[in-house]
């Protein structure tokens, strides 16, 4: 009933976006304002419409209506109803839904601005969001319905969207269960900012697009967006986070990221986007690498696609792709097509997208962004090798020849601390023309501060000769960028806030606070960059310094590791009921304690629950967590009857929580650089009335 | 320097684009893996002994052995077909992992690897592991990886099923 319902309002949905993509053709063609706003009125109706499919499938989750197979997949009984709610995004059919859901969210907000400049734009950016629906929709109507219902019939249970000849329809007792690594709050939220991300790109995409058509390529479809692509890089990057910190609290290898064909794929974006970010200043300031920008713009919104596919289909083995199906030709196509069309429109405009003026200086501000640019490409080309690779060695050789991590960290290293150091010096340096003693000017006093805390760190690896390993010279490297470009940052916020202080008589951190508030986007940057910097050093830290061992030990027996030790106390073993007092989960935890230099530092509980309905066992590690290093604990296996003991692997990591917090700092920068203030355009005008000039002419 | 100032910035480009394509080139020689599949690797087994490779197989359930003093797993995984498209056509995943555990007949590999027994390791998961074959043909795994394809994507329930 409900779910015939759901599907027809899903079906119907499609047809709308259908519509919406026809008039916007038709307004042009006829160019007849009223097709145009009814194009506009059918993409604001599509967010009211998959909001009520999202919401009767949320109600079919929430009342374990097992009959819809979708719903039979992603939850059980025993789920609390909040993971009900999420498992919308728990399963392929689910996610491809919620994915439209956000997409219509977010054009209506856009249809809705103030279109009165920009008016000639308005269809062609209906047009390529709802293009970019219609694709979403489609693979729900036609291969992904997540209304499908289970269906007896006389050779067995089989699922269908309608009824077959003959058929009752056929109602499993309790679900399959979300899988229970899943149930973590950092992968609830994981995948919907992911998606939010990744649907955000589809806006300036949108703009970039009308821009073309309509040869209005200014850098008005920039100015227009440039808070659009801050969102989006928002989200993407609170999803990477979250996704890392999701994997260091769940999966229980003591890592983050795995340079996994999926993250990969989430990441790119995030590559092409950055880079998008960046270059986009160089045109607004300078008129420069016009058509740069559109290729980077195109490229990201190919990779949101492409990122999407990847997570959703089973083309690349990894542990995150939990789904298979035969969507994989449809996103293929997909992305072909949009690809295409989109590069044969930037080559028709090519000649109108001249830049305005010349690079001369290799150490101009501008030069230094090229390079930015130049290092995300690479970084970019190398994820993507890494990811295709295994498809061209089949091709060419017949063999499947796969790159692990090492692949990655060999090839990025270098461009990450290239990156990193660019980040340093590049803020330093003047728009147009810069030379080497300006620029060393400015660096010398933080590089020389970086230089003593480096003698500094040398001279603690002497005193600590255990932590020198073979990795201590890209250690060292990596440190001193890191550590330079994070005091020239510091510096940069120092001097200018100085400055202010002294011209406006004000207290420092107020200067600050007011510098900040006027040039949002310049200092919202510099704390990104202060977040990176610290993201580094965490990095520098778990990945080159990281130990671990393992080990049986019986009652009040220790381990230790790296001036740790750690005594096992004893092993809990008991079951977790839910409401109904139905045992949900086993959960075994064992108490230690953790000593370091002799001094009790606390207790810790590793434990392994067992999910009943899932039949699936999930650890989580005991951790003690602090800004030097994290000691991580991990309950392999124990003998629950004899009690000889209990198997624990450990890990300790140096510094890894400068990884999470410098992506606190990294996401508040995100934020400062995003918060909407008054229109720019507006504030010219404003300052012209206020000036003395105005006053004179009477204006 | 010189005459035209995009010279150099031409030049600049290319000097960055070769130190790319040089980290790629070499870093893929220093980490390739060859990505076989059970029966493949039975065929080759002696032109790859000893080398970095990734093989992919169905868990089969009643050949798990987990020793917690030493963590040393052992295993068997039986041949799965490597083309995504061949595992469409057996009716999926789940299916074709089922099958391939039941099958006696299907090439079998017997795999090692020590460290904490993994959360999805039971039986018709599919495990990716990377590692090399010693010379006495069982093969030594530095890493694993698994799917349970069976459990999550199951689109019909088990309790009716056959």
């Amino acid at each position: 009933m409900l779910a015939d319902f759901g599907y027809g309002v899903l079906v119907v949905t499609f047809l709308v976006s259908l519509f919406a993509i026809l008039a916007a053709i038709l307004g042009q063609a006829k160019k007849s304002q009223k097709w145009v706003e009814s194009s506009r009125l059918a993409m604001l109706l599509t967010f009211p419409l998959t909001t009520l499919i999202s919401l009767t499938l949320i109600y079919l989750l929430v009342t374990n209506d097992y009959n819809i197979a979708f719903v039979y997949e992603v939850t059980s009984r025993a789920m609390p109803t909040y993971l009900k709610v999420t498992a919308l995004w728990g399963g392929q059919a689910g996610s491809l839904l919620f994915w439209s859901w956000l997409l219509s969210a977010f054009m209506t907000a856009v249809t809705l601005r103030k279109w009165d400049r920009d008016r000639e734009f308005l269809p062609w950016v209906v047009l390529v969001a709802s293009v970019t629906l219609a694709f979403f929709l489609a693979l729900n109507v036609f291969y992904e319905n997540p209304f499908t219902r289970f269906w007896q019939t006389f050779s067995g249970v089989q699922p269908a969207t309608f009824r077959p000849a003959g058929a009752m329809p056929f109602t499993p007792a309790d679900g399959n269960g979300l899988n229970p690594l899943l149930r973590h709050p950092g992968m609830i939220i994981h995948p919907p900012m992911l998606y939010l991300g990744f649907v955000s790109f589809v806006i300036p995409f949108a703009f970039a697009i009308a821009a073309l058509v309509t040869g209005r390529t200014d850098d008005r479809w920039i100015r227009i967006t440039r808070r659009w692509t801050l969102w989006a890089w928002l989200f993407l990057s609170l999803g990477l986070v979250l996704g890392g910190r999701w994997a260091y609290d769940v999966l229980g290898w003591g890592g983050y990221w795995g340079w996994d064909p999926v993250e990969i794929a989430a990441f790119m974006p995030w590559l092409a986007g950055t880079a998008f970010l960046h270059s986009v200043m160089m045109q607004e300031k300078r008129g420069l690498l016009k058509h740069w920008n559109m290729i980077l713009i195109i490229l990201t919104y190919a990779l949101v696609i492409f990122g999407t596919f990847l997570t959703r289909s089973g083309v690349l083995s990894s542990v995150h792709s939990f789904a298979q199906s035969a969507i994989g030709p449809a996103f293929f196509i997909f992305i072909g097509v949009t690809f295409v069309v989109s590069i044969a429109l930037l080559l028709w405009r090519w000649p109108s997208l001249k830049s305005e003026s010349q690079m001369t200086s290799m150490l101009s501000r501008e030069a230094l962004f090229l390079l930015n640019n130049l290092l995300f490409m690479g970084i970019l080309v190398i994820c993507f090798w890494g990811v295709i690779f295994p498809l061209i060695s089949e091709l060419v050789t017949g063999a499947k020849v796969t790159v692990g991590p090492p692949f990655y960290e060999r090839a990025t290293g270098p461009l990450f601390a290239a990156l990193v150091f660019l980040m340093g010096v590049a803020p330093l340096s003047a728009w147009g023309h810069s030379t080497l003693k300006t620029l060393g000017k400015a660096i010398f006093k933080p590089l020389l501060a970086a230089f003593l805390v480096m003698v500094a760190v040398v001279i603690y690896f002497f005193v600590n000769p255990r932590l020198v390993n073979e990795y201590l010279p890209y250690a060292l490297i990596g440190l001193f960028v890191t550590i330079s470009t994070g005091f020239v940052t510091l510096y940069e916020f120092w001097r200018a806030s100085q400055a202010r202080a002294r011209a406006q008589n004000e207290n420092v951190f107020l200067a600050l606070w007011w510098l900040a508030g006027r040039n949002r986007r310049r200092y919202g940057g510099y704390t990104i960059h202060l977040g990176v910097v610290l993201m580094a050093m965490g990095i520098i830290g778990i990945e080159m310094f990281q130990t671990e061992t393992q080990g049986t030990i019986a009652k009040d027996e220790t381990m230790s590791l790296a001036g740790y030790t750690m005594t096992f106390k004893e092993l809990q073993d008991f079951d977790l009921n839910d409401a109904s007092g139905q045992p949900m989960q086993n959960v075994a935890r064992a108490v230690v304690e953790v000593y370091k230099d002799g001094k009790m530092l606390g207790e810790l509980y590793p434990r392994r629950d067992y999910f009943y309905d899932a039949q699936q066992p999930m650890t989580i590690p005991g951790v003690r967590s602090t800004l030097q290093d994290d000691f991580y604990v991990l309950l392999v296996d124990w003998q629950p009857i004899s009690s000889v003991g209990a198997t624990f692997k450990i890990y300790h990591n140096p510094l890894v929580n400068w990884l999470w917090f410098g992506s606190f700092i990294f996401i508040l920068g995100t934020f400062i650089a995003a918060w909407p203030d008054q229109d720019p355009e507006l504030a010219p005008v404003r300052a012209r009335k206020n000036s003395p000039a105005a006053y004179l002419t009477g204006d | 320097m010189f005459k035209n100032p995009r010279v150099k910035f031409i030049l600049g480009g290319v000097a960055i684009l070769a130190s790319v394509i040089y980290l790629i080139v070499s870093s893929t020689q220093a980490s390739a893996q060859y990505f076989l599949t059970v029966s493949e690797l039975k065929e080759k087994q002696a032109d790859v002994t000893g080398r970095e490779l990734r093989v992919s197989g169905a868990i089969v359930g009643e050949t798990i052995q987990y020793d917690p003093q030493t963590l040393t797993l052992t295993f068997t995984v039986a041949h799965v077909p490597g083309d995504n498209a061949e595992i469409e056509q057996q009716g999926g995943l789940g299916e074709v992992l089922h099958q391939a555990v039941v099958d006696l007949s299907r090439p079998r590999l017997d795999v090692v690897y020590v460290g904490v027994k993994p959360d999805l390791m039971r039986n018709e998961a599919q495990a990716i592991m990377t590692g090399h074959v010693g010379e006495d043909g069982i093969f030594y795994a530095d890493e694993l990886l698994l799917k349970c394809p069976t459990k999550y994507e199951e689109a019909v329930p088990e309790q009716v099923e056959g």
